[in-house]
């Protein structure tokens, strides 16, 4: 997947992004880091076609296309979840907005609330859950559609940091698993250092590719990594990449 | 759920016991009152002769109880289900909103009463009174239901857009729950009034003979100086008044008590 030039600037004349040019190879797991404001989501948005880019392209494989023809799995800053209506049927929305079966459904509903590790608890109400385990619902409903694509804008930032560290392992787990192309927005360095192999820097207003960064370390990274010299090594990198990128200041 | 803890339990008798006593306490002013002061019943009755009113004649007030709340339940049902229509419409189309809400709103603010005589030169009795009960409830139904389609959470709306939804799995897996609380609002507050609206009808509509409803048998015992039954007809309105409020309370719990936050009690 590729985007080209795009820009896109809201009807309030705020210019979100400028000339932005990303590739995402299938497989991938690419952070998109910069400050709030950057145009992170934006971009994020404009991949899932929630909105249309005011210039260039996106383009799937080579050939442009839209992105309703693609598989993909948005994952929200917050949960995102009906709260009417139990776990099970919130994983189970995306097959039924695509009217699958029941019978279809229920063994796939099964199969991401295991991955997850939510079984015991498909037949609870959202409010009755922690914000973890909101998120994982929220996770197990993106990929219950079994999509080559998963989006994540800031999935993490609201949850306390242990919470957090044992939502980063999993989600590596799950992505060595699936082998799915994650593209994950964040704002926090080490954590977009820990989990992805590609960083990209965004300069704020408007939002433009400053920098990339290659994370070579190898999985599966744990907490060993966490606490490594190499680990270390590649926030300093990227912390030094941010603060050019919001040009010193700040 | 386990067993209430006691001060929890304590609260409940409070909050039942209280009213009961306060009630009693009036009643027993009232009994007082009119011994001490010895009024004649065309004055003020005493308790024990509207209750004694109350049975003797049972006969007749059942029948405006059946009347009176036939015409409110038929009026509930439109309201409820004209006023969710309309929003649904509104919902799905802003021009029909902008077309038809003020008329809505003139509907509102204009006072029932004033409208009631010109219904009735048109309608017959019956649905003259219905068209009254209907008007002052369905406004409540309408404006909060309008309101809840329109406070859905927009990363939801998103995530439909993303599988694709069509307009009609938005409305009922999406809009409609997320509208449910609400729309309970406005559907217990138009239970109330059209009991108002009925009644208000009734006292307008004002003629003679069958059908005739609790409003209209307190009218005609006022002109008879009937004060005890005024008395009765007065209660059995607003035990009908309470029993639709505890009703459509009680639906509203169980419909809501899952998971919304209005519903759910917390543990301190």
């Amino acid at each position: 997947m590729a985007l080209r030039g795009v820009a896109k600037t809201f009807a309030s004349g705020t210019q979100a992004l400028d000339g932005l040019d990303l590739d995402v190879r299938p497989g991938e797991f690419v952070s998109l880091l910069g400050p709030s404001g950057c145009g992170k989501s934006t971009a994020l948005r404009l991949i899932a076609g929630l909105s249309d880019p005011t210039m260039g392209t996106i383009t799937w494989g080579g050939t442009s296309a839209t992105s309703a023809t693609h598989d993909i799995g948005f994952v929200f800053q917050e949960p995102t979840l009906m709260p009417w209506t139990s776990v099970a049927r919130n994983v189970d929305l995306p097959l039924r907005l695509r009217n699958a079966s029941a019978a279809e459904a229920a063994p796939r509903v099964a199969a991401v609330l295991e991955r997850v590790g939510l079984t015991a608890f498909r037949d609870a109400y959202p409010r009755e859950l922690s914000g973890g385990m909101k998120m994982r619902v929220s996770i197990a409903r993106a990929l219950v559609t079994d999509p080559d694509l998963l989006l994540m804008d800031e999935p993490f930032a609201a949850l306390d940091e242990i919470t957090r560290f044992k939502l980063n392992n999993d989600l590596l787990d799950l992505w060595r698993a699936l082998r799915k192309t994650v593209i994950f927005v964040t704002h926090s360095v080490f954590e977009s250092v820990y989990l992805s192999q590609r960083i990209v820097v965004m300069t704020p207003r408007p939002g433009r590719v400053f920098k990339e960064l290659i994370v070579d370390a190898p999985y599966p990274r744990d907490e060993s990594f966490r606490t490594s010299a190499e680990y270390a090594g590649h926030c300093r990198l990227a912390s030094e990449a941010l603060g050019q990128a919001m040009g010193g200041g700040a | 759920m386990s067993a209430p803890e006691p001060h929890v339990a304590g609260e409940r008798a409070l909050r039942l016991v209280l009213p009961l006593a306060m009630l009693a306490l009036a009643v027993a002013t009232w009994h007082a009152v009119v011994q001490l002061l010895a009024l004649p019943p065309y004055v003020l009755p005493g308790p024990g002769l509207v209750a004694r009113t109350l049975v003797d004649d049972w006969g007749i007030l059942s029948e405006s109880l059946v009347a009176t709340l036939v015409t409110t339940f038929e009026g509930f049902a439109l309201a409820v289900s004209g006023g969710v229509f309309l929003a649904i419409l509104f919902n799905l189309s802003r021009l029909v909103e902008y077309s038809l809400y003020p008329f809505a709103v003139i509907l509102q603010v204009t006072p029932v009463v004033a409208i009631a005589p010109l219904l009735l030169i048109y309608l017959p009795q019956q649905g003259a009174v219905l068209a009254c009960a209907w008007i002052v409830a369905f406004f409540p139904v309408l404006a909060n239901t309008t309101l809840g389609l329109n406070s859905v959470d927009h990363n939801l709306a998103d995530l439909y857009r993303l599988y694709g939804a069509s307009w009609h799995q938005r409305l009922l897996y999406l809009k409609l729950p997320s509208a449910l609380p609400q729309m309970l609002t406005g559907i217990r507050i138009a239970g109330g009034l059209s009991l108002v609206g009925a009644v208000v009808a009734e006292l307008v509509a004002g003629s003679a003979g069958a059908g005739s409803g609790l409003a209209w048998r307190i009218a005609e015992s006022g002109y008879r100086l009937n004060i005890p039954r005024m008395f009765a007809a007065l209660i059995l309105l607003s035990v009908a008044g309470i029993v639709i409020y505890f009703a459509l309370a009680g639906v509203s719990h169980l419909l809501l008590r899952r998971w919304h936050e209005s519903a759910v009690r917390r543990e301190r």
